[in-house]
């Protein structure tokens, strides 16, 4: 089985957010950055299905240089190879295009992602790219299983409940918890991924269709009004008469 | 030139999610001085679509064929983009719920359209332009995002409008697509519905209560519940709640969890990491429990008390218990 693992690189989840003075771009100064946390759920699941069943996992980003020690970390965890897409991805609709153009040429059985990643919250990636490979798409899945080698079977989310679903391959899935339990690289996953191919290529073209035009931060909160323990039951009054929700 | 609205179902009735779609669509159609159509799929009832009059909606389309009460998103890609068609819409609302995003994603590539989801305002139009506000970087940030095709796709974040409610009744007619097989490929073998604790389903409620590790353990979420259905709450968890199996995955909220905007989210025993802000911190009012003065999660409150769980939920349960309802 061969399956493609898309990986954003985006800044590790306890990073104070910034932007550059003219508040026009996201300011990377300082910041670490990790593989999306949801794209390590897919990650994984995707090594223990080859474990189980045999097959490749190559990863792929479509990102600029920078996201190198990242992608070198998930062939660490255990991808086989690598494609990283050259280019700075300015949109959704960039990045699936460019995903599409790497799947048409490998025949992958399935793909597989995170729900969203934690900088963009886009949840579009997954849904773009099953609908330019013309197959379906399974998102949010928080299970996924083979039925035999030629159907998967995953569990999706849905507001209130979830749904299964029996796929045909190959397919487009989104990865949540708790798909897997992510995985943490040893000192021999380590060696080994630094002699596993990580290919470079050059984007196909592709437009982006939303511009990023400003960034802004949430409004400070106005401080916390502290309440004695002991009159607790005051809360609740406060929060009728004053605050005005209940 | 019109607005369309993707409306959703949940036992016969609108979603409320999809009530605050219905009321954004028609104020961007007002903005725009159109008018606004909904499109409804499977399994709603014709009195709730007829009632989208209230959110400003003139006309709804419906595809009542029940292949459809299940979500299949190739076949409810199919239906909404005849209905884009149809009635030559140049913007189309979704909910940004699972479904919306998953559906706005296809529908994007397919109409050759530009989307935003996650949006918690209104657009600016003025000169042709169509810039929305969307949360980004798990809710620490907000991005103004222009789009640019002709065809403007756009997925609400839930709670970020007020539904409004007017006279009107929305006429229904139906509508439907050429669908095949194939359109059916990735249909749903079960669905199963879970246990919503008096029916509110988490990411679209109003009132939050929500456990972390200082609970103790599952045997203590009596405290969380009770408090809960006084409130008319759904109740939620920090991520090793979930972890360690006391509480459902589908609870667990924060940056790798659900995020949710509610008016009111109660914290019980969860110190505040910067996670588990990110999938809260646009809660209106935030209230936080906590016994140690120094958790972190009290910058971010608007109400605190500094007190053993234990000794204050009850307290707050009593005094929710004697409210007028
Ligand atoms: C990549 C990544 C993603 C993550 N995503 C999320 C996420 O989505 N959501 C999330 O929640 N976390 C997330 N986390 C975990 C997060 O960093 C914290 O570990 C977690 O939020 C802590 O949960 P907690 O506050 O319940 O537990 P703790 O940190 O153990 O805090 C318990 C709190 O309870 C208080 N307490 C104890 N006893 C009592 C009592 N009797 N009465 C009152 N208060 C009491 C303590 O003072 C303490 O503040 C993530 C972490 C990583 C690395």
């Amino acid at each position: 089985m061969k399956i493609l693992v898309c990986i954003s690189n985006v800044p590790d989840t306890t990073s104070k957010i910034n932007f550059t003075a003219d508040s026009k771009a996201f300011d990377k100064n300082g910041v670490q950055f990790v593989i999306n946390p949801w794209d390590e759920y897919a990650l994984t699941r995707a090594i223990e299905l080859k474990e189980a069943k045999g097959g490749t996992v190559t990863v792929l980003n479509v990102g600029e240089a920078d996201a190198e020690p990242n992608i070198r970390k998930a062939l660490a965890i255990g991808a086989d190879d690598a494609i990283r897409v050259n280019a700075n991805p300015t949109d959704a609709f960039f990045v699936a295009q460019q995903i599409t153009a790497v799947a048409k040429e490998n025949n992958y059985d399935m793909i597989l992602m995170g729900k969203e990643s934690i900088d963009y919250n886009g949840s579009q990636v997954h849904s773009m790219v099953g609908e330019m490979l013309g197959i379906p798409s399974v998102v949010p899945a928080f299970k996924l299983d083979m039925v035999d080698d030629s159907t998967a079977r995953l569990e999706r989310e849905i507001e209130g409940g979830k749904e299964v679903v029996e796929v045909k391959l190959p397919f487009v899935a989104s990865a949540q918890q708790p798909m897997s339990e992510p995985r943490i690289p040893n000192m021999r996953g380590i060696m080994t991924a630094r002699t596993k191919p990580l290919a470079v290529r050059e984007p196909v073209s592709a437009e982006a269709k939303a511009e990023y035009v400003n960034y802004s931060k949430p409004e400070k909160k106005g401080g916390v009004k502290m309440i004695d323990p002991e009159n607790a039951g005051e809360l609740i009054t406060l929060l009728r008469n004053e605050a005005k929700v209940l | 030139m019109s607005v369309l609205v993707f409306v959703e179902g949940l036992n016969g009735e609108i979603k409320k999610s999809s009530l605050e779609a219905a009321t954004y669509g028609s104020q961007v159609a007002q903005q725009l001085g159109t008018t606004t159509t909904a499109v409804a799929i499977g399994d709603v009832q014709e009195s709730a679509l007829a009632g989208l009059g209230a959110q400003g909606v003139s006309k709804v389309l419906y595809d009542s064929d029940s292949r459809l009460n299940q979500f299949v998103a190739d076949a409810y890609v199919k239906v909404i983009a005849k209905a884009v068609e149809q009635e030559n819409a140049t913007v189309l609302v979704f909910s940004n719920s699972n479904i919306g995003a998953a559906v706005g994603a296809k529908l994007a590539v397919r109409l050759n359209g530009s989307l935003a989801t996650n949006v918690t305002s209104l657009p600016k139009t003025d000169g042709g332009s169509f810039t929305v506000t969307r949360g980004v970087f798990s809710g620490k940030a907000f991005a103004d995002v222009a789009l640019t095709s002709d065809l403007k796709i756009v997925a609400i974040k839930k709670n970020s409008i007020d539904i409004t409610s007017g006279e009107g009744t929305a006429t229904v007619e139906s509508i439907s697509a050429d669908l095949t097989d194939a359109d059916f490929a990735a249909t749903p073998k079960e669905t199963v519905m879970q246990d919503t604790n008096g029916g509110v389903l988490l990411p679209e409620a109003e009132i939050v209560v929500s456990g972390g590790r200082g609970l103790k353990g599952p045997e203590n979420w009596h405290l969380i519940e009770d408090l809960a259905k006084e409130l008319g709450a759904a109740t939620a968890c920090s991520k090793p709640v979930s972890d360690m199996d006391w509480r459902p995955h589908h609870e667990h909220v924060g940056q790798t969890g659900i995020t949710v905007s509610p008016n009111l989210y109660i914290a019980v025993g969860i110190s505040g990491a910067i996670q588990h802000l990110a999938g809260v911190n646009s809660s209106k009012v935030i209230v936080v429990i906590n016994k140690d003065p120094e958790a972190p999660f009290f910058k971010a409150a608007d109400y605190g008390i500094v007190g053993d769980a234990f000794e204050v939920v009850p307290k707050l349960i009593e005094a929710a218990k004697a409210l007028d309802k």
